[in-house]
């Protein structure tokens, strides 16, 4: 049953047969469980071949010549190809996009041509019958390099002695932001207070369990092209490959079935992956890339290497007044195609102290081109350094000023009736509830309970920390984020439902799947809406000749935005259904409704079922009047019109000891609020909170792309690089206050990275509670325990 | 140079089923389950024995395909997840994995089931302590591990129940 209010605009989630707010299990997790997935390493095509890269092992060097005969004549080699062979099917891309003003990026071809400019760039791609047999020859194909001076340090990288890494470019300055009210400095000058610190981010990356993999099948015969790829923005990538291979875009089919992790990694547009479509089209048949854990390390682009200079004014009684930053970020040799490697510092911009109502504010972002492999948007894209930043300033004055940092935040974060609201740096928030989130997260953990064990534990010299985090994150993006600045990215999403001969409902949604619930969330919504069994309802994603054009899964959107479409043609195809039945059953629509699978007069049992219905629709149409046309398939889109972007809040707190002796930090318990509007499942939110964390819990305490001097990436393993395990995890307690946008429908906002974006800032701020009566303090991550040490003085 | 074109051959029993293949000496018994028998349902993470996602058992043991020549398992009794679901023996993990989501894209999830089962055939009644360290050797990028420590100790509670 649902019930649709035509005047307000309103329906009924909590009806007692709604699916929606239901933790009903995902369908397609049993599948999974039984491995039988099909991840794109899984799939054989005949005659495929396999593609191996020679990547460059430095990270700035001239190449001068390149001699494959030796691995030509290797078992199995299909064909050898150098970038300039690429580049000859390939056109250049460029990574910029208009509205990030002033940004700047030289095209980039799938191989390095001449140049190669990171340590990991493919150069020369070597096409075998085996995946073995290509890695063998690539090693035998011989390439002279000249070792360039590398540009590495972003501090340096504007500097006049610095090698430039793009000869058409006076400087390595990729782009840059300001953003000011105005009055910061004014309002420094008479502040009570004000508190400084420079922080450091350091690079990670996503580390999917499964390598970023793409199997592309050129057929001369009718010029199409099938990629099946591991990704989540399947029509973006429809459009790049046919846009830069020349080829038809409607004769090219993007297949993204199952994904293993992808977390923002798999939506950026990678030389190895374009390659493997331009090889499948000079050979005319299936070639696959399956990158090995080394390639990923090397090409999977990294985030979050920003250095943060931050100053916070308060007032005697720890009001905010002012907040600036001065970010500075390296994004490796080039900007990202086609999403830009400019979003994360830009976000940082946008998003600093976004929970809190100060009024003044500066802000300046500066991105560099450096020797290092690409950075662009991975989960939570800015979030994690923007909350941290904020989050660690607002307790550096809250302890100079002897407030506790619950009531710091209960003291300057924006009143939840304060609604709508505009953010110094110019934000416009619908309806949130910093409050409401902040009172149940102390509540959830006990806190003040938390406050006593912490002092008696002190007493006998157990150093535990308790940390906060307020936060906001970006969710259902408008065309604002990239359509705007001329990216050929969906905002808009689309549903295509139909009724089936058999009665059963086919949803097609352009939102895809990678694990987050995507396709049970839309099943959720549609059998809600149509008053159907869910079980009856099968849900279409990631395939471009087989769903409505769209953006795919990134910033929080699918469900938010994905999901409004698919209520929206739910109802329509109600509708629809509902005139059908009233011919049928000789009344009026407005006097019927869908319970459970059968179209019903209100408040009885008297009807027909759907099967019933789609059958004489569908074979016995001669029962029906001649002038009636059944219509049992139905599309619907969805844009955010009213905002650019309708962000969701929430807190954040985390429990923790350090051990002054190693600098182990452990993991005691952590807590997240989040306000994601309507909640369609509560225990897949759960899950995207805590998986979401944990990435962040990555990011603050463990995980580091570590580079030498040089530009080698000395980490680029699974052994090497931490990733969190099982063991050092806290369980970690969710739960939920409810502000449904108004900008929709369902009144949905994201959920997938705000676990991601406040875990650090949290972190952190547990470790600098722990250390800051043995008057330490720590200002960067991940915090190591070398970090933790040095910041105790115990190491050098 | 010359060894890759070294071929063995080898002849083992896997979820039950003889097999013989004639294949390079140098591969894995992941790659061989894969590429050879198409058992796609093992996977390859890392190809150096940390990610744990191609955990597979060989003559009831659990390990890690990838570390593991394919001749070295010549003669061996080999399971994977397609074996271990076809005879349910895992199906009450894989149950609880479904209800508690103890798992997301999926990609670990076959080397976990591997490793759980081999968990509580020896540790019947795990803490969620033991359930963390055991599961160590694999890793999971999406959930953060809570649900898969909760289908884990909710099976072992279950069969304890049945137990009694």
């Amino acid at each position: 049953m649902s019930d649709f209010d035509e005047t307000t605009k309103t329906l009924n989630f909590d009806a007692p047969n709604s699916y929606v707010g239901r933790s009903v299990t995902r369908p397609n997790a049993r599948r999974l469980a039984q491995g039988r997935g099909q991840y794109v390493d899984d799939i054989v095509l005949p005659r495929m071949v396999h593609v191996a890269y020679v990547r460059s092992p430095h990270a700035h060097a001239r190449i001068l010549g390149i001699k494959p005969k030796k691995a030509a004549a290797m078992p199995g080699v299909v064909r050898i190809v150098t970038g300039a062979e690429i580049a000859m099917v390939v056109k250049p891309y460029v990574g910029v996009l208009t509205h990030l003003a002033g940004m700047r990026s030289p095209p980039q071809y799938p191989l390095a041509v001449d140049v190669a400019r990171w340590q990991g760039e493919p150069v020369v791609a070597v096409v075998a019958e085996s995946r073995a047999q290509a890695e063998d020859a690539a090693e035998a194909v011989e390439v002279d390099y000249e070792e360039l001076p590398a540009a590495l340090d972003a501090e340096r990288a504007l500097d006049p002695s610095e090698p430039k890494i793009h000869k058409e470019f006076d400087s390595n300055l990729c782009f840059t932001r300001t953003v000011d009210t105005g009055g910061v400095d004014a309002a420094m000058k008479s502040a009570h207070l004000v508190v400084e610190d420079t922080i450091h981010f350091g690079r990670h990356t996503g580390v999917t369990m499964e390598p970023r993999a793409v199997l592309a099948d050129y057929n001369r015969a009718d010029e199409s092209m099938t990629v099946y790829h591991c990704g989540q923005s399947p029509h973006m990538v429809q459009g790049i490959v046919a846009s830069r291979l020349s080829l038809d875009e409607h004769r090219v089919r993007i297949v993204a079935r199952d994904v293993g992790g992808s977390f923002g990694i798999k939506i950026h547009t990678y030389g190895d992956e374009i390659a493997a479509c331009a090889l499948s089209l000079m050979l005319n048949r299936p070639v696959k890339f399956a990158a090995d854990r080394y390639e990923s390390f090397l090409s999977d682009i990294h985030a979050r290497d920003h250095r943060v200079k931050a100053k916070l004014a308060v007032d005697r009684e720890g009001n905010m007044l002012a907040l600036e930053i001065d970010d500075l970020t390296g994004v490796g040799p080039y900007s990202m195609f086609p999403r830009s490697s400019g979003v994360e510092c830009n976000q940082i911009l946008n998003l600093t102290g976004g929970p809190y109502k100060h009024k003044e504010y500066r802000a300046k972002g500066t991105v560099v081109f450096q020797n290092k492999n690409m950075m662009c948007q991975y989960r939570a894209v800015g979030h994690p350094i923007a909350i941290a930043v904020a989050e660690h300033m607002v307790d550096q004055a809250a302890a100079k000023l002897g407030i506790d940092p619950a009531e710091m935040r209960r003291k300057n974060l924006i009143p939840d009736d304060a609604y709508p609201y505009k953010s110094p740096s110019g934000m416009r928030f619908e309806a949130l509830s910093h409050h409401a989130c902040m009172d149940k997260l102390l509540e959830l953990m006990d806190y003040d309970q938390l406050r006593r064990g912490q002092a008696d534990l002190r007493k006998k010299g157990v150093c535990r920390g308790i940390g906060l985090s307020s936060f906001i994150e970006v969710t259902n993006p408008s065309p604002m984020f990239y359509g705007v600045g001329g990216a050929r990215i969906a905002a808009q999403d689309g549903c295509t439902i139909k009724l089936d001969a058999n009665g059963s409902i086919i949803a097609a949604t352009g939102v895809t799947e990678q694990g987050q619930g995507t396709e049970t969330i839309m099943a959720q919504i549609a059998a809600t809406a149509l008053g159907v069994e869910m079980s009856c309802v099968k849900v279409l994603t990631g395939d471009t000749d087989k769903v409505p054009y769209g953006g795919g899964t990134w910033a929080s959107r699918a469900a938010g935005i994905g999901g409004e479409a698919v209520l929206q043609a739910s109802l329509a195809l109600k509708k629809n259904i509902l005139e059908v039945g009233a011919v049928i059953l000789k009344t009026s629509a407005s006097e019927l409704d869908i319970v459970d699978g059968k179209v019903v007069k209100k408040g009885t049992e008297q009807g027909l079922t759907l099967a019933e219905l789609a059958r004489i629709c569908y074979y016995r149409g001669n029962e029906l009047p001649v002038d009636f046309q059944p219509e049992l398939v139905v599309t619907r889109h969805y844009r955010v019109k009213d905002y650019a972007f309708v962000f969701s809040n929430g807190a954040q707190g985390c429990s923790l000891e350090v051990d002054t002796e190693t600098g182990f930090v452990k993991l005691l318990k952590m807590w997240c609020v989040d306000d994601c509007g309507r909640v369609i499942n509560p225990k897949l939110v759960d899950e995207q909170a805590r998986g979401g964390i944990v990435q962040g819990i990555g990011g603050a305490l463990y995980e580091h792309c570590l580079y030498d001097d040089r530009g080698q990436l000395l980490n680029a393993t699974m052994a090497d690089y931490l990733v969190p395990m099982a063991a050092e995890m806290p369980d970690i307690v969710c739960a939920h206050v409810q502000t449904p946008t108004k900008t929709s429908v369902l009144g949905a906002k994201g959920a997938g990275e705000a676990g991601t974006g406040g875990a650090p800032g949290a972190i952190m701020n547990a470790v600098n509670d722990a250390l800051r009566p043995l008057g330490a303090k720590v200002t960067q991550q991940p915090i190591t325990p070398e970090v933790v040490l040095r910041a105790l003085g115990k190491v050098r | 140079m010359n060894a890759p074109a070294e071929t063995v051959e080898v002849e083992l029993t896997v979820n039950g089923e003889r097999v013989k293949r004639t294949v390079p000496a140098r591969t894995n018994l992941a790659d061989f389950l894969r590429l050879e028998l198409e058992l796609t349902g093992t996977h390859v993470g890392c190809e150096h024995g940390v990610c744990g996602a191609c955990t597979v058992r060989v003559d009831g043991e659990i390990v890690r395909g990838c570390l593991m020549f394919a001749v070295q398992a010549d003669g061996c009794r080999v399971d994977t997840v397609e074996g271990l679901s076809d005879s349910r023996e895992i199906e009450e993990l894989q149950s609880a994995f479904v209800l508690t989501n103890a798992l997301q894209c999926g990609f670990c999830t076959p080397g976990i089931l591997m490793a759980a089962q081999a968990l509580l055939r020896d540790v019947p009644n795990p803490s969620r302590e033991q359930i963390r360290e055991f599961l160590s050797g694999n890793y999971c990028r999406c959930t953060g591990y809570q649900a898969i420590v909760d289908a884990i100790a909710a099976v072992a509670k279950a069969r304890a129940g049945r137990a009694r």
